[in-house]
């Protein structure tokens, strides 16, 4: 037991034969959707249990009704043999359950300290985080972490902003812990670190749920895998012995094929050149810096990197929504350094933007509008200071049978379409044109296979029509699929410059730790 | 194909359904939809303000019809009425198209006092020849709404002050330069000891439909305004991106949309139009720049209501102008006919604000009737969704 | 005598600020939960004129302050409960609850206008402060007790706001409601409180108007005071011991505005600190407060749990 664990009554000194969790026929529906449908999961003491499943698999929504977010429609949950039922996540808490989120449950302006006293159940009412040193340090220890309790949440990394939420967990006596998609923030480095919390909590009999679509992490973790497709259990195996193909097709309900980059054409001129760029944020902190490299017409390079590294920047800084400090950015030979957002894009820079459905569309207006969004103040949308809505029309019918937009109609408000119809139609209305410069942020984030296929599709397609493009992503498979060369990214600066073709995952995550 | 789980599963062979009542979020909710609560909103309001007159001791269904005779269905009363949704109309549409940026004017109050003053300079003051005046008049009251508005519109887009505040504290600012016009430089030399000024000539007033208040020429062009911004809303480049702005910030910076100019057009649109409210009160009723409570009666912040009732499209405003212009209107007869306070339309206009929003969420959720299965384990448990049963075997939760 | 003048610049400075002060406190907290009330004017007016209608008929000035206090946070209740719990738009829910306020106590309190008060409050005098030579006597001994309560307010709510778990619940609902949920705090249940208790301070700011300062009642006779309030809370940077300063220089520049009344235009003076707030914010945000000075990072977002 921990030494600080809330005191609990009788049912977790029950047999020990009995799983620490078992959830049987769970079932959570939405609107039109059923996330969960009769869902069986059990996880022994001691066990780490990967959730293998795409985006949209019902992963997140299973852990929510586990940790009390979301009221399961039906099905029972028992934890060490009893019944239980959260109405919210205090209750999961008492009942020794920690989850620790994709995003960081911190108040970010907030110091480590004030974090973990909200969370713990018996901080004094006066001087929350008075006596707090003491109850942290020994667990810490244990863990082999080390805290800064009084540095503000904002200024540590995204490694560091998940041990305090592990350590939140923890303290407050979980027994049974939810990581959900853990190593998504973390450069590979620090995922074996996590890999090997993991194990001084199994050694202490706890059980853990990893939460995962990455095939090698579970395999090389993970002693049972559950994998789900939309909503549905499709098989629950032993880590030992499963293969990683087998666990991919079960995946994604067929078998995939990580397609070799298959004969690009020769990569022609130089189409963007950056040079020695700076960029600064809004109280002068570097966020770039010397960075330089070129991409080619007819080639895709892709830019590797820990979110937060500089990469939102670059991006930004390329299409004109951020200004650069120095350095030259040249395009086609022409110097295109500050200028804006509407110059650039008329100069053939496009944009698909990372968070899709707050910048790339607008929600609440209509698809045919939000497929002329950057082109309205362009033929034939517009005619001088008018907009012609016939034009807009049309080129919606268009674009909506050529990219097999699922939509109710051209006039259906934009918010109600799927993620991956959304991205459709920012990629119909992007790389509708003969772009000279592609700049892809985490393009297939969230799609399923279907749509990330056709994203990449897309992408290839400006690329053997000579465009250079830019692939920002933290996917490294999807780097590795699709770029010629690979520019890895850590603390603003380019750590590496590495061809494609027969590089070392091991060599990349270096990279992105800032080592070598 | 896999191994089985090591525990097995529940008893899945018939399965028990139940129907419950739930509420979902709707995706969208069509014009009619919101005409509708919108009209259901307004009509709460009204019965509230009836209990209110049962209060007050006056039979509401009596008041109503009282005041319908004397305010729609008689012809100088339905003047009032028309005459008082002018300024309602001119503030109101240009509220609209500040709204759809969201760009919060607050100030159509200030804005319409100065456009009085601007008005009443060029009335007062300059030697233009009779048929120049009101056009000259016309254009000064713009201009001095639409400046008035662009010191909290450079603000926002330059500094990303909070314009709701900065709007407001002008309205006080132009209260108190008309308070000091009046009682100072202004100050009229025909009648001493009145604080206004002196009557503009008879070539500075609008001219008035027969023996009634109404000054039409202002009412056509407040029509006109309506479909003006109808127009740019719905079939310009520039109207484009105001809407853009107004729904995702973030999207309209994407796109391009040059915030600073987008802005500054169209607060000067918004605020130049409370201007010209200003222009037809001092030009059109009072023919003098006479204290702001007489002059304005809050009709730059009911104009608020009427934008937003009027869910911030123009052509609706004309329509919400008129109701609150008769609710303004009914505020006399209450007086004279009914012997209740007016201040009770200040109230009424309240409870419609309110009732618009109280009625809100029936445009983001709705509810209905959803089949669940119980999985045979959980159905002793009862309700399943809304109210889950005590948590952890009964353990404290507190 | 130009020490003595500044003495008495001072005390009223003290006095005029006493209502900002209590009214920006208010906004203070509920916008360090997230709520932002745009309807401080609203719950002052009708706290002036509940404090005054119950003070009056009571006799007790104090029974008065009371009611003020509770009808400012009746009204906020409102605001909570359509821009915290139903989430309808938060700065229109604000708006309609100042027109609201503004138009409901111009019709209620048509009785009482002219009206005098019986029994107004007392100014106290500190002791020891007040024995004190020149400001003893024209600062110490002149103010309302609610002058000096509403420091003791700054220091008590700065105390329970940085200092306790309660307000560290409260300032993380502010900042990131997710965590204080997972936290298991009830966010709604702290935002729907702090609201409140914004309007319960704003009330009294509201009640000091009416039963000390003036003491009257008149229609709209908050004047955009509660405005002013709110722009408070911004140029005190979220802080309720800032407020202290901020407030008092408000307080200032209207006593100023009072001493310079021979000199120039008394409409043209009335309009400074209208004018200063706009200034006030433009400085504010030309220092781009930021970090551990900046908003409270999730201020007018509404929070549904698991939702977007």
């Amino acid at each position: 037991m921990l030494p600080y664990a809330r005191s609990v009554p009788d049912d977790r000194t029950t047999d020990p034969s009995l799983p620490l969790l078992q959830m049987t026929g769970v079932t959570k529906r939405y609107p039109g959707v059923v996330a969960n449908d009769a869902v069986d999961l059990a996880v022994a003491r001691g066990e780490v249990h990967a959730l293998l499943g795409e985006n949209g698999a019902g992963k997140s929504t299973l852990m929510h009704v586990l940790y009390g977010l979301q009221a399961p429609d039906a099905g029972t949950i028992r934890l060490r043999g009893h019944e239980i039922r959260f109405r919210s996540p205090r209750d999961a808490k008492a009942a020794g359950i920690g989850l620790v989120a994709q995003h960081f449950h911190l108040a970010r302006r907030h110091t480590v300290a004030e974090n973990l006293a909200l969370a713990l159940p018996d901080t004094p009412a006066l001087f929350p985080t008075r006596a707090l040193r003491g109850r942290v340090e020994a667990v810490a220890r244990r863990y082999g972490f080390e805290v800064r309790l009084e540095a503000r949440v904002a200024a540590l990394s995204p490694g560091e902003q998940q041990r305090v939420e592990i350590l939140k967990a923890l303290l407050q006596g979980a027994d049974l812990l939810i990581l959900d998609e853990p190593t998504s923030v973390l450069t590979p480095q620090e995922a074996e670190r996590l890999f090997e919390v993991l194990e001084v909590m199994k050694a202490e009999g706890k059980g853990v749920i990893l939460i995962s679509h990455k095939m090698d992490e579970v395999l090389r973790v993970a002693d049972r895998v559950t994998v789900l497709r939309a909503g549905r259990v499709v098989a629950t195996r032993d880590a030992a012995g499963a293969d990683a193909a087998d666990l991919a097709t079960l995946m994604v309900g067929r078998s995939v094929q990580r397609g070799r980059r298959e004969g690009a054409p020769v990569p022609g001129a130089v189409r963007l050149r950056i040079e020695e760029l700076r960029v600064e944020g809004e109280r002068g902190e570097v966020r770039l810096d010397e960075v330089g490299f070129e991409v080619r017409g007819g080639e895709i390079v892709g830019v590797a990197g820990v979110a937060g590294n500089g990469q939102a920047e670059l991006a930004q800084v390329l299409t004109g929504l951020r200004t650069p400090t120095a350095g030259r950015i040249r395009l086609d030979d022409r110097d295109v350094a500050g200028l804006n957002v509407r110059t650039l894009f008329d100069r053939g820079v496009v944009h698909i933007p990372e968070d899709r459905n707050a910048m790339g569309v607008v929600g609440s207006m209509q698809v045919a509008e939000n497929l002329v969004l950057r082109r309205h103040r362009q033929a034939p949308f517009a005619r001088g200071r008018l907009l012609d809505w016939r034009a807009v029309g049309q080129n919606a019918d268009d674009a909506i049978r050529e990219h097999r937009i699922a939509t109710p109609s051209r006039g259906a408000v934009t918010r109600t379409l799927s993620g991956g119809n959304v991205q459709k139609v920012i990629l119909a209305r992007e790389l509708g044109g003969r772009p000279g410069l592609v700049v892809a942020s985490h393009p297939s984030y969230g799609l399923d296979v279907a749509a990330t296929e056709d994203t990449h599709r897309l992408l290839r397609r400006q690329r053997d029509a000579g465009a250079a493009v830019l692939l920002v992503s933290e996917d490294l498979d999807e780097l590795l699929e699709l770029s010629d060369r690979i520019v890895v990214l850590f603390r603003g600066r380019v750590t590496g410059v590495l061809e494609a073709d027969g590089v070392d995952r091991g060599e990349i995550g270096l990279r992105m730790a800032g080592a070598a | 194909m896999s191994a089985p789980p090591v525990d097995a599963t529940p008893p899945q062979g018939d399965r028990v359904y139940r129907t419950a009542w739930r509420i979902e979020r709707r995706a969208h909710a069509g014009p009619l939809l919101a005409w509708g609560v919108s009209l259901g909103a307004v009509l709460v309001a009204m019965l509230l303000t009836g209990i209110l007159f049962a209060a007050f001791g006056v039979d509401p269904a009596e008041a109503l019809r009282r005041i319908v005779d004397r305010t729609l269905l008689d012809g100088r009363g339905f003047s009032e009425v028309v005459r008082r949704a002018i300024p309602l109309m001119l503030a109101g549409v240009g509220l609209t198209l500040a709204f759809r940026a969201r760009f919060w004017n607050i100030g159509a109050e200030g804005q319409l006092l100065v456009g009085a003053v601007a008005a009443s300079g060029v009335a007062l003051f300059s030697d233009l020849p009779g048929p120049l005046l009101l056009p000259a008049m016309f254009a000064a009251a713009f201009v001095a709404g639409a400046a008035w508005g662009l010191g909290p519109a450079l603000l926002k887009v330059r500094l990303g002050v909070n314009e709701i505040i900065t709007t407001l504290m002008l309205n006080y600012v132009a209260i108190y330069l008309v308070r000091w016009l009046i009682n100072g430089p202004w100050k009229g030399t025909s009648l001493s000891g009145f604080a206004y000024s002196d009557v503009f000539e008879q070539a500075a007033w609008i001219p008035t439909w027969g023996a009634t208040r109404l000054h039409w020429p202002t009412l056509a062009f407040a029509v006109l305004l309506a479909l003006l911004v109808a127009w740019l809303l719905g079939r310009t480049r520039f109207g484009f991106e105001v809407r853009m702005m107004g729904e995702s910030p973030e999207a309209a910076r994407y796109a391009g949309v040059d915030f600073f100019r987008t802005t500054v057009a169209l607060v000067a649109v918004s605020a130049g139009a409370a201007g010209l409210a200003g222009f037809g009160e001092a030009a059109g009723i009072h023919h003098r720049l006479v204290d702001p409570n007489s002059l304005s009666q809050g009709y730059g912040y009911t104009a608020i209501i009427v934008a937003l009732l009027a869910r911030r499209d123009p052509l609706a405003a004309l329509v919400t102008a008129l109701f609150l212009g008769w609710v303004q209107a009914s505020g006399d007869v209450m007086q004279v006919a009914l012997r209740l306070p007016s201040q009770i339309t200040g109230v009424t206009q309240g409870l419609v604000l309110l009732c618009i929003l109280a009625t809100e969420p029936l445009l983001r959720y709705r509810l209905t009737r959803v089949r669940i299965p119980v999985a045979a384990a959980s159905a002793q448990g009862g309700s399943a969704d809304g109210g889950p049963a005590s948590g952890a075997g009964g353990r404290e939760v507190g | 005598m130009e020490l003595e003048m500044a003495w008495v610049v001072l005390a009223r400075a003290l006095a005029f600020s006493t209502p900002l002060l209590w009214a920006a406190l208010g906004e203070i907290v509920a916008e360090r939960a997230g709520v932002v009330n745009l309807g401080v004017e609203g719950m002052m007016i009708l706290g002036a004129l509940a404090g005054f209608a119950v003070g009056q008929t009571v006799g007790d000035p104090w029974i008065g302050l009371m009611a003020a206090a509770f009808v400012g946070a009746a009204a906020a209740a409102l605001h909570a409960l359509f821009a915290v719990v139903l989430q309808a738009d938060m700065y229109v829910s604000g708006l309609a609850l100042t027109i609201f306020g503004l138009g409901l106590s111009g019709l209620i309190g048509r009785a009482w206008v002219g009206r005098p008060l019986s029994d107004s409050m007392s100014r106290v005098s500190l002791p020891l402060l007040g024995d004190l030579p020149g400001i003893g006597r024209i600062v110490f001994q002149s103010q309302y007790a609610l002058t000096w309560l509403g420091l003791l307010a700054a220091v008590a709510i700065w105390f329970v706001l940085f200092r306790t778990k309660l307000g560290l619940a409260l300032r993380t609902v502010g900042e990131n409601p997710a965590a204080a949920d997972a936290a298991g705090v009830r966010v709604l249940l702290v935002r729907t409180g702090a609201v409140v208790f914004g309007g319960a301070m704003a009330g009294v700011a509201g009640g000091f108007l009416s039963l000390a300062y003036r003491p009257s009642w008149g229609q709209g006779m908050t004047n955009g005071l509660g405005w002013i309030a709110v722009a408070l809370a911004i140029f005190a940077l979220w802080h309720p011991l800032r407020a202290v300063p901020a407030a008092l220089l408000f307080g200032a520049l209207f006593s100023l505005s009072f001493l310079l009344q021979d000199r120039f235009a008394p409409q043209l003076l009335t309009m400074l600190p209208y004018l200063f707030t706009i200034l006030a914010l433009a400085v504010t945000a030309l220092a781009k407060g930021r970090g551990a000075f900046g908003a409270p990072e999730a201020l007018g977002e509404p929070y549904t749990r698991g939702g977007r």
